[in-house]
């Protein structure tokens, strides 16, 4: 019964676990910060040794512009209208290729069957589906979400179907024979032995969706963080591309170490005991 | 009460059970032994109402309750929660079984915190939390220690007094079958077939 990385208490009637921050943890972080230090005074060297601010601009000229960028107010209509599409775009690659790879999952003569669509989806290009769904649905708002999901719906339903097949027949007879409602199932038995692929599809379709709605801002977009960038490209602006580029990388980490991270971390709290 | 009127069971072509006829009445406890493979897992679970792909008729009640193997816990949920959420047991009357099996106090445990021991002390009050009619046990003592199997079965035994299912208990121990079965048959041959012990 070691609660060797935790501190048990007792709140209400209701016990939780507060994980502490071990002395491990605290020089990975530490070591984590030091890295990305480094990375930039490395950027900065090169920046310094190159010597060319318009072709090759350094952190001295790109943080004060995203600075410059983020107290002004000026990126942040086109930074929530682009954490808009990718949270939207997410939600609905999550919640479709959730719901996909469990149907597929518990009906292997339903996955034989789409098994070849899946791998087909998966391997078309996301330029093409983005272009597609542009000249089939119009150059709005509902065709940009579109295209970001189908391009990570594929991807999702495998990895939860991957984690259906080896969900633990045992829980599942014992569910069957105490007559547990599909839902009770789906929320207290399947879905918790599923978290893991969860948060793997979450983490990596956070990180490719977002890339993905930059294109689509790119190519059809009159906002967005993806728009912006198109503008400094045209501009010849490559200070700006890197302050918007980085603005959206700083939200992003933002969302995992805010969101994502302790999302994980409560699916995990009865793993550490 | 369990009534079964098997006529066969098989997975693909092969058969694993052949006709077999089997009655236990409230409060009784049917031992089946029988060698490992002989299909009383099989058997069991249709039984339980797990597995309904059988050729013959089942009456096994409404209120039906298994002690498996392994604990058969949800890991992530606590354990007053493995009692209330699969049998919809109130809290009160969970932890009234809770009480009952020994386990006061380790209501909000995570089952990765008990013992063996403990993890089947919580099987055993998920089943009769809900007074069952019917009570199957699949080597429910499997791999403890002989003091806690001794106090087990006695837990076992004075629960089945007072709820009166009708049990079906599987297992390889004689200590097992002696001190719970009122009847005892064994499980032999391909397809298997029922026999007086």
């Amino acid at each position: 019964m070691g609660l060797s990385r935790t501190e048990l208490a007792t709140k209400g009637g209701a016990q939780t676990y507060r994980p502490r921050l071990s002395a491990q943890q605290a020089a990975s972080r530490l070591r984590a910060v030091a890295s990305l230090l480094a990375l930039v005074a490395l950027w900065a060297l090169v920046a310094v040794v190159l010597n060319d601010p318009l072709r090759a601009p350094g952190p001295q000229q790109v943080l004060p512009a995203l600075w410059d960028g983020l107290v002004t107010g000026r990126m942040l209509p086109d930074l929530t209208v682009t954490l808009r599409r990718v949270g939207l775009a997410f939600l609905i690659a999550i919640g479709v290729g959730t719901a996909g790879g469990i149907i597929l999952g518990l009906s292997p003569r339903l996955d034989r069957w789409l098994d070849p669509w899946l791998t087909v989806l998966n391997n078309i290009p996301a330029l093409v589906t983005i272009v597609l769904c542009y000249l089939w649905i119009g150059l709005n708002e509902t065709a940009a979400i579109f295209a970001v999901a189908l391009n990570k719906i594929p991807l999702v339903t495998v990895m939860l179907r991957e984690g259906v097949r080896v969900l633990d027949p045992d829980l599942n007879d014992m569910a069957r024979l105490y007559r547990m409602p599909w839902r009770a199932r789906l929320v207290h038995i399947i879905l918790p032995q599923l978290a893991p692929q969860l948060m793997a599809a979450a983490r990596a379709g956070i990180s490719l969706i977002w890339k993905i709605v930059l294109v689509v801002e790119f190519l059809g977009r009159s906002n967005g963080i993806g728009f912006r960038i198109h503008l400094d490209f045209q501009m010849f602006d490559i200070t700006g591309v890197l302050a918007n580029a980085l603005a959206f990388v700083a939200v992003m980490l933002a969302v995992e170490w805010l969101v994502l991270a302790p999302l994980a971390a409560h699916a995990a709290r009865w793993r550490r005991t | 009460m369990i009534r079964l009127d098997l006529r066969s069971k098989a997975f693909g072509a092969a058969r694993v059970l052949g006709p077999m006829a089997l009655d236990v009445a409230p409060g009784e406890v049917l031992g089946v032994s029988g060698p490992s493979g002989a299909g009383k897992s099989t058997l069991l679970r249709i039984l339980a109402g797990i597995d309904a792909r059988f050729d013959g008729e089942l009456d096994s009640g409404q209120r039906r309750a298994m002690v498996f193997q392994s604990p058969t816990l949800m890991p992530w949920r606590c354990v007053q929660d493995n009692v209330t959420i699969p049998t919809g047991a109130t809290e009160a009357d969970a932890r009234a079984m809770l009480s009952r099996v020994g386990l006061t106090g380790m209501e909000q445990m995570w089952p990765a915190q008990l013992s063996l021991g403990q993890a089947r002390r919580v099987g055993i009050a998920r089943a009769f939390v809900g007074r069952p009619e019917v009570l199957i046990l699949d080597e429910p003592f499997a791999s403890l220690d002989a003091e806690r199997i001794e106090d087990l079965l006695e837990l076992t035994a004075t629960l089945i007094d007072e709820f009166r299912p009708a049990v079906v208990l599987a297992s390889h121990s004689e200590q097992e079958l002696a001190a719970l079965s009122t009847r005892r048959v064994r499980l032999e041959g391909r397809p298997a077939r029922l026999i007086a012990a």
